[in-house]
């Protein structure tokens, strides 16, 4: 199948590596990636910081990027549910209804990487080695806007050597939130201090998820901790194998 | 004119309790640093959060119940007027009085001079929202009425000189050894060897209000729903403070919001089976009154239902905003919020507070006036999935900040941002610069505000040595 | 008055005027109409702490003879046979003869089997709500034909223009933790004798 990967600016910029493992796993599983340059940020910044206008160009360069593609990915349930929920919305707003039912159209083949490889690819066991214990966070935009569910975890069980230890209330927000990590900085930390305090505690070496965002927040408080435990990305694992 | 004063108008400043003293962030900092309130509403919202999952688990259909109470709160929104008139009517024709109020000054004048009316300088009180946001209280204190709060939480409130901090509990940042504290030293009459075991408590309570329950000629409520096709209303209770207060005295006088009323009275048996569940996490609360205009030789005689506006109509105005006005006042969605879990409910400066209260009293005072408040929130969307009507409240949140003023320098930057990512060649080359520019360290010392809160307590990421796009450029 | 009745009426509309559409209500949660297991019901009142004791119509009277050893209140229109010897009735009786009596018994309208709630409506058998709300201890006849299966039911068969009373338990709050505590101003006994 070809597919094309919306990197996501973070990832782009100071996660690469979960881009390029989304990319090398689906070239590992058999199909083609395309990756066209002119994709820059889905704009989910500006929409929940409070500008939307400021967006809709954002809006109009996804949608223009990725009209031509049947199926597209990215590594990150928040931008994907951004592009869903809310890129048609601005685009009505403040655009046309043409721009907007294009966007819904295009957010609508956009998968996180999770649901693609299960619902469209239809595969659980993607061959990856990972000889490490995991813990998973699953991500507030993937559980409650993107709503991928488990399989996240569905695709973790399936890697050989991977320990998967349970996170204790892996569903409450590690307090990034985009912005409000800045705006209500202290309410954030008190937020992310419970969410490590609960990855600590279960013995994993490595805390993974499905979104660069997270991971940064969670990352950054765990590493000014030095409590030795790494984030790494849902797809750095799942492209992980033993040679 | 005319049309001029028909517009929708926002509660005014001056009265009642809809705007705090601080921004969110400043009243969080306070709250954040109380660490006994924190393990406090730890334990209480993570009770709640339990009982409430165990018993909306029982449902099989939970979710269309949902869906039905969602869509008779946008049935009534779409037909306010008409119901409006049609409850007055059948208040009326039950031998009830209806009253209304344009806003928080004219209820609280409304009340008063009903009370003075009866010649009472006493109300028993039910707990209520809408006697709180209009700040009622102060009004009959100034007019020499004494308010005496009946609920339990209400009663711990007003007798610790607080304020309420949750809208099902108000006293649910106090355990129990400091109830018992400000029993103690504040209520009359109590016994000294008073323990802090909760139905001793609770039993202190009953002793302290029975002689006022039962010597008080007039009782203000607030009401959880009413009927437009009856003109019935109903209270939601556990303690039977609420009872006392519906049924013992001589004049009942009823304040509740416009939004507050439902089509028909088969509507009802979606609303008994969501709230109780969502709220206190019980099948049924203990105690529910529901009462049409006056009853000859039951129950008050005299009955007035005053009809409160105070913002309504604006948030009705906002097509975006305005499922804020299906919120049935159960809590859930404080229960679930880690933001609120955190902070606790005096952080936002209203008595409505956590997540409805964050999309709630920006919207009834014009969002200048709580303009901190739509950002109050992560947008984990926790809210959302308890809310039993399904209020989208990250939705509103981010909807709200499209409206608040910004602030000049974050809209530049916000401008600047969004000028290069429309721009991937610059885009690519400002993603380079950036990793020269990282002198500021892991660190991040000596970034400037408001960054410094990010690396308060976490580090930056590690640039990497190439982007992504070079990297695939390069292959 | 009136003034401000046309100015919020006036306002109201003109929130409305992008002429929202009606939405239809989808009811296709459980309707009434599903049978009634008692013992769902039992099994909700015991839980919310009453007390449910299953025995026959003659037994009423013996049963809260030994359940209360004071005065006890009814309405006027219970039924002879089910009063217990010495009976207080109310025909108009002040708050605090009413306060006064060790129990209250009274018939009820309708209960709901799914939340262990008792509905009081006020007919002659239940009496006026006062009566109900003082005494310390209320006892509840019940006979099975007035069991529903869930709120839904209860809703169609109460008439709304009567002052209605929904029990669920002896008065309890949860404002202290958030933990449900028994007993805070209504009654803090609540019995209920099933027939059958």
């Amino acid at each position: 199948m070809r597919i094309a990967l919306f990197a996501t600016c973070l990832a782009d910029t100071l996660f690469p590596e979960a881009a390029k493992a989304t990319a090398l796993l689906l070239e590992r599983l058999g199909h083609e990636v395309v990756f066209p340059f002119e994709q820059t940020c889905c704009g989910q910044m500006h929409v929940n910081t409070g500008y939307q206008k400021d967006a809709l160009p954002l809006v109009k360069r996804y949608v223009k990027t990725f009209d031509p593609y049947d199926v597209i990915v990215a590594p990150s349930g928040s931008c994907v549910g951004s592009i869903r929920h809310q890129h048609a919305m601005v685009a009505a707003k403040y655009g046309d209804a043409g721009l907007a039912s294009r966007a819904s159209s295009v957010g609508e083949r956009t998968y996180e990487l999770s649901e693609l490889l299960i619902d469209v690819l239809k595969i659980e066991d993607v061959g990856a080695f990972y000889p490490h214990k995991v813990t998973y966070h699953p991500t507030c935009h993937s559980l409650r806007m993107t709503r991928v569910g488990d399989k996240p975890l569905r695709l973790l069980r399936q890697v050989r050597g991977l320990d998967l230890v349970e996170l204790p209330a892996a569903e409450q927000c590690c307090g990034f939130g985009g912005t409000f990590a800045i705006k209500n900085a202290e309410t954030s930390s008190a937020m992310l201090a419970d969410k490590m305090t609960n990855i600590v505690s279960t013995g994993a070496d490595v805390c993974s998820a499905g979104d660069a965002s997270c991971l940064m927040h969670i990352g950054g408080g765990l590493s000014r901790l030095r409590s030795g435990v790494r984030t790494v990305h849902l797809a750095e694992i799942l492209a992980a194998t033993e040679s | 004119m005319t049309t001029f004063l028909g517009m929708p108008a926002t509660a005014p400043r001056g009265v009642g309790n809809l705007r705090g003293d601080q921004t969110f962030p400043e009243a969080a900092h306070d709250a954040l640093g109380n660490d006994q309130m924190r393990r406090n509403l730890r334990h209480a919202t993570t009770t709640i959060r339990g009982k409430s999952g165990k018993v909306i688990g029982e449902l099989p259909d939970w979710q269309r119940l949902r869906d039905a109470g969602s869509a008779i709160k946008a049935d009534v929104m779409a037909r306010l007027p008409f119901l409006l008139e049609q409850l007055e009517q059948n208040v009326t024709a039950a031998g009830g009085i209806v009253h209304w109020a344009a806003d928080a000054n004219e209820a609280n004048a409304i009340v008063t001079r009903l009370v003075k009316e009866t010649g009472s300088d006493r109300v028993i009180k039910v707990k209520s929202m809408a006697t709180q946001e209009i700040g009622l209280n102060e009004a009959l204190e100034e007019a020499g009425i004494a308010p005496v709060e009946t609920d339990l939480a209400e009663l711990i409130v007003q007798l610790g000189h607080d304020k309420p901090s949750h809208i099902l509990v108000p006293a649910i940042h106090r355990n129990r050894s400091e109830i018992r504290e400000i029993f103690l030293r504040e209520m009359p009459g109590v016994d000294p060897a008073l323990t802090d075991d909760p139905p001793v408590l609770a039993a202190a309570a009953r002793r302290y209000l029975r002689e006022t329950f039962l010597s008080t000629t007039v009782a203000v409520s607030g009401a959880n729903f009413a009927i437009a096709d009856t003109g019935t209303l109903a209270v939601v209770e556990s303690e039977g403070n609420g009872r006392m207060c519906l049924t013992l005295p001589d004049t009942l006088i009823t304040v509740m919001g416009i939004e507050k009323v439902l089509p028909t009275w088969q509507d009802l048996e979606v609303f008994l089976q969501l709230l109780p569940r969502a709220s206190t996490g019980e099948r049924m609360n203990p105690y529910t009154t529901m009462w049409t205009g006056v009853t000859p030789g039951d129950g008050p005689q005299n009955f007035h239902l005053i009809l409160l506006d105070n913002g309504r109509s604006a948030v009705l105005a906002d097509e975006a905003g305005r499922s804020a006005l299906h919120c049935i006042r159960c809590s859930a969605c404080l229960n679930v919020c880690p933001v609120y879990e955190r902070t606790g409910g005096h952080a936002y400066g209203s008595v409505y507070p956590g997540p409805i209260g964050a999309i709630l009293s920006p919207q009834l005072t014009g969002i200048e006036d709580n303009a901190s408040l739509p950002y109050a929130s992560s947008l984990c969307g926790a809210c959302f999935d308890a809310c039993p009507v399904k209020i989208d409240i990250p939705s509103i949140l981010v909807h709200l900040r499209n409206e608040v003023p910004h602030p000049r320098g974050e809209r530049a930057a916000m401008k600047a941002a969004a000028r290069i990512m429309d721009r991937p060649r610059l885009y690519a080359s400002a993603q380079r610069a950036a990793k020269l520019a990282r002198i500021a360290g892991r660190r991040g010392r000596g970034l400037p505000p408001p960054l410094t809160g990010w690396t308060a307590s976490r580090d930056l990421p590690e640039m990497p040595s190439q982007t992504f796009r070079d990297w695939w450029a390069a292959r | 008055m009136s003034a401000s009745r046309e100015l919020i009426l006036s306002r109201v509309r003109a929130a409305l005027r992008d002429a929202l559409v009606v939405p239809e209500v989808p009811r296709d949660y459980r309707p009434a109409g599903r049978p009634v297991d008692l013992d769902v019901l039992v099994d909700r009142l015991v839980d919310y702490k009453a007390t449910v004791h299953r025995i026959r119509e003659d037994e009423i009277a013996s049963t809260v003879e030994g359940l209360v050893s004071g005065a006890v209140l009814v309405p006027s229109g219970l039924p002879q046979e089910w009063r217990p010897a010495g009976a207080l009735v109310d025909d108009g009786l002040a708050p605090d003869r009413i306060a006064a009596a060790a129990a209250v018994l009274t018939a009820a309208a309708v209960a709901v089997a799914e939340t262990g709630t008792i509905v009081l409506d006020a007919s002659p058998d239940q009496g006026r709500r006062i009566i109900t709300l003082l005494p310390d201890v209320h006892i509840i006849v019940l006979r099975p034909e007035q069991v529903v299966a869930a709120v839904p039911d209860a809703v169609a068969r109460l008439d709304a223009r009567r002052p209605l009373t929904w029990i669920s338990g002896p008065s309890a709050t949860s404002d202290i933790e958030l933990n449900r505590v028994e007993g805070v101003h209504g009654p803090r006994n609540l019995h209920v004798l099933l027939l059958g």
